[in-house]
């Protein structure tokens, strides 16, 4: 039997560090930074006693659990550590969120942070533990889709270079983003290759940064504050390689469909385009965030270039997608970006986001996809 | 007038006794002769910290203007250890430094450059450091008698504990001594030639000199009984000589501390120097000399202020406690001289065990065929892909067959000789590999294209050559 989270977990506070190359912050003090602005946001002063349990996740880090609880000296109570590549984040949230649905905690701690910019490299591991790995990186691996889509769709690297446009301008918008800089499409077609289709412009900005958010019964929530936002559907849903998958078309990534199948079915969401009002997607290139148009529902499968040119999904569009400027541009801290998510829908679903907000957002969901990619995470907010 | 201030030392506890260099594991408590060795945990560097912190002992970090390194042993052909050392002994950022290196007299050298900053007054205090942990070869000479240490001096005017009185140097060229770029060892030339035109005449040019100007200046010929000269030696007899045609009694001579210490580079007359400076008295004169590429002699004048000087830790401190190397090896192995190319395996990327393992895969380029649904899949794996049957397969060699390219890209992030690496994923009947595409181009990619395989090298993950299989276009004449 499955079953839905559906109303039953609030958010009361979301914080988030800055994001960039944070050469002089260690992990615990992003996390320091992510955790305390949250409780702030909760009215939460005491922490030590309101927090319950902390689920954390991290990619990139040696040290487990005991990295946040040593940050925050959350001790004598439970911390988890998560790692699901990057649906870590949204992982770490989903554990809180079941933690609480389950009747187990009153209030829990999500944080997830990675400081990947420590390790003196530009761009991301090229992880080879085997003879066989390819000397490949996750561009090689997400690229893999463009020859075929490309093939059967007629899409082109201009396509993907208006995404990249439109999450370099929502990037200016944001606060705590990376990268605060416009791109032209002229810059996008000229940027150095990284693997084809990707130029430089067309990946995500790897970055250190860690995100927050405290978690409490909905039924408690308005005891922390008076807009508090409910959880309306969480997911993560596992996929197989898709290198060696022998079904795979190389036109979506399978994953993201299944996870969107449940998180609707908990949520209750029949169609999404017209019933969500703003969506943060793991664009951690250009092309993850098209095939996600179409594998999430927004739009029918071959027809994303069609709304990219519309400007569907841009801001003031139908349904605008990273409106913090994406992985893209606010950065992508492995473990933090899902949870860097939720900041962000949770700030949209306030009315608290500013110069980018949309106006009205009841329903907002976030999408994060990791591994070759091999897992997809999506969690559903509402505020009402 | 410029002087010393302050003065402290370093010698690491171990030291490793000529027995044991011998090949006789030494006793915890063993005694003669022996030289002090920095253990796997030290360097020029650490030591140089050590000596400074002694030095600053009951002085103001704050006052320091300048620091000056030097040592024939740092870590780094580019980079700064005065910064490294700076940082360490916590002085401020808007700090003068300077490292002195390439020349056994590079430590006398920076205290000269000291003098002359406060003389000069654009510095009011100086900390000058100099630390020497020279690699010799093992089972050589110079591995007996080399040994580990440093020294420091607080240069500055206002409470100096020794004034400089003169200061003599003289520049030669000779290749006596030399460790060249790439060499791992310090070299030598045959030692008579070193001590009979090097060392001893280059040395007692620079002390007759450095006595010249103190007769000029009215302040005696230095072979009065107030006088200690602190000498850099190879070896005593060497010593002797210099002392003898310099005009120096061999009882002036401050012990150096030969089969105690060792020759300490750059550090040793550094060294000696703070060795006489803690039982100097008012009045008295010390000579310092250096060699190496020519020499350097100072003359200092000790001033009642050393009475006030509270105690340090020096060089005596620091020998009366000592701790033996057990075992060559250790030495050995705290060096990083034994013969081992690896350190723990840990690190070596990719698992040899991984590899054992999966070498029917990588190696002989196996799939398998499911006996339930008869699917070929790529790698070896317990559970069927398609109908989930498990444990039920037979192995099918993919080497021979030909295949077509499913989707591909071209991957300009990961080093290789020449950008791209083509990577697919290609399909041998039914069967979905991830495989890198070679003996083509870009251009001669696409979906479909028929591919055979060969043998290559595919990575040095572990510092190893790596082999696996390659796709590459199907010659026509194979279609």
């Amino acid at each position: 039997m499955t079953r839905s989270v559906r109303d039953q977990v609030a958010v009361v506070g979301v914080g988030c560090s800055q994001f960039g190359e944070n050469w002089n912050l260690a992990p615990a003090d992003m996390i320091v930074d992510a955790a305390y602005e949250a409780y702030e946001d909760a009215g939460i002063d005491d922490p030590q006693t309101r927090i319950e349990a902390v689920f954390t996740g991290s990619i990139y880090s040696q040290k487990g659990p005991h990295e946040c609880s040593d940050a925050l000296k959350l001790f004598g109570k439970p911390v988890t550590m998560v790692s699901n590549y990057c649906a870590t984040g949204t992982d770490a949230f989903r554990c809180g969120v079941l933690a609480i649905a389950a009747g187990l905690y009153d209030t829990v701690l999500v944080v997830g942070y990675d400081k990947p910019k420590d390790r003196g490299v530009s761009g991301p591991s090229v992880m080879m533990n085997q003879v066989r790995d390819l000397p490949q990186t996750p561009a090689g691996w997400f690229s893999l889709c463009a020859a075929t889509y490309f093939d059967k769709y007629g899409a082109s690297r201009e396509d993907l270079g208006r995404i990249a446009v439109k999450n370099h301008h929502n990037g200016t918008l944001a606060p705590k983003s990376f990268l605060k800089r416009e791109i032209t499409l002229d810059e996008h077609a000229e940027a150095r290759m990284i693997s084809w289709p990707f130029g430089l412009y067309d990946c995500a900005a790897q970055t250190d940064g860690a995100a927050a958010a405290v978690l409490t019964r909905a039924d408690l929530a308005r005891s922390f504050r008076a807009d508090p936002i409910l959880v309306k559907a969480v997911t993560v849903i596992a996929g197989p390689n898709p290198q060696k998958d022998p079904d795979n078309d190389f036109l979506s990534w399978k994953p993201t469909g299944w996870a969107a199948t449940d998180a609707y079915r908990q949520a209750g969401i029949a169609d999404p385009r017209r019933e969500i009002q703003v969506a943060q997607l793991h664009d951690c290139f250009t092309l993850t965030e098209l095939l996600s148009y179409e594998d999430l529902g927004f739009c029918a499968k071959g027809s994303a270039k069609e709304h990219i040119a519309s400007g569907t999904f841009e801001l003031g569009g139908e349904l605008p997608v990273n409106t913090d400027g994406g992985l893209k541009t606010f950065g992508h801290p492995t473990g933090a970006t899902g949870v860097r998510m939720i900041y962000e829908n949770v700030l949209q679903l306030r009315g608290q986001a500013g110069p980018r907000q949309v106006p009205g957002a009841h329903l907002a969901l976030s999408h994060n996809i990791g591994g070759h990619p091999t897992a997809c995470g999506i969690a559903i907010l509402g505020n009402c | 007038m410029p002087g010393l201030v302050s003065y402290g030392a370093y010698v690491p506890p171990t030291r490793l006794g000529f027995a044991t260099i011998a090949g006789r594991p030494a006793a915890a408590d063993a005694t003669g002769p022996e030289r002090a060795v920095a253990w796997a945990d030290e360097d020029a560097v650490t030591m140089a910290v050590a000596a400074g912190t002694n030095a600053l002992r009951d002085f103001d970090r704050a006052g320091v203007d300048a620091l000056f390194f030097a040592s024939t042993s740092y870590a780094y052909r580019e980079k700064q250890a005065a910064a490294l050392v700076a940082k360490a002994l916590d002085l401020r950022r808007d700090l003068a430094t300077a490292d002195f290196a390439g020349s056994l007299r590079a430590g006398l050298g920076a205290l000269r450059a000291a003098f002359d900053a406060v003389a000069a007054g654009s510095a009011r205090r100086v900390l000058v450091v100099a630390s020497d942990c020279r690699p010799a070869a093992p089972g050589s000479a110079l591995e007996r008698a080399f040994g580990d240490g440093a020294a420091a001096f607080l240069v500055g005017e206002d409470d100096a504990v020794a004034q400089l009185e003169a200061a003599h140097a003289v520049a030669d060229e000779i290749v006596d001594v030399w460790r060249a770029e790439g060499d791992r060892f310090v070299h030598s030339w045959e030692e008579r030639f070193v001590v009979q035109e090097g060392y001893t005449p280059v040395l007692v040019e620079a002390l007759r000199g450095l006595l010249g100007k103190l007769a000029l200046l009215g302040g005696g010929d230095g072979s009065d009984a107030a006088t200690r000269a602190c000498v850099y030696a190879p070896d005593a007899r060497s010593l002797g000589a210099v002392a003898k045609a310099s005009g120096l009694r061999r009882e002036q001579l401050v012990d150096p501390l030969f089969g105690q210490l060792g020759n300490t580079g750059c550090a040793f007359a550094p060294m000696l120097l703070a060795a006489a400076l803690e039982t100097a008295t008012p009045g008295e004169r010390l000579l310092v000399a250096g060699y190496g590429d020519g020499a350097e002699a100072l003359a200092l004048r000790v001033t009642p202020q050393i009475e006030k000087l509270g105690a340090r830790r020096g060089v005596s401190w620091h020998l009366a406690r000592r701790r033996p190397v057990r075992r060559y090896d250790g030495y050995l192995r705290a060096r990083g001289l034994d013969t081992r190319e690896y350190d723990a395996p840990r690190d070596q990327g990719l698992s040899a065990t991984i590899h054992f393992r999966e070498r029917d895969d990588d190696i002989s380029f196996r799939g398998q065929r499911c006996r339930r649904c008869r699917g070929l899949q790529f790698p070896i794996q317990r559970v069927c892909e398609r109908c989930f049957a498990k444990d039920d397969f037979e192995p099918e060699r993919l080497a021979d067959r030909t295949g077509r390219v499913v989707t591909y890209t071209f991957d300009y992030f990961f080093p290789t000789p020449e950008p791209p690496t083509i990577v697919t994923v290609t399909e041998i009947d039914g069967a979905r590999v991830h495989v890198q595409l070679v003996n083509a181009r870009p251009e001669d990619v696409k979906i479909g294209l028929p591919v055979a395989f060969q043998f290559r090298r595919i990575h040095e993950v572990g510092g190893r050559p790596n082999y696996y299989w390659k796709a590459v276009p199907l010659d026509e004449g194979d279609r």
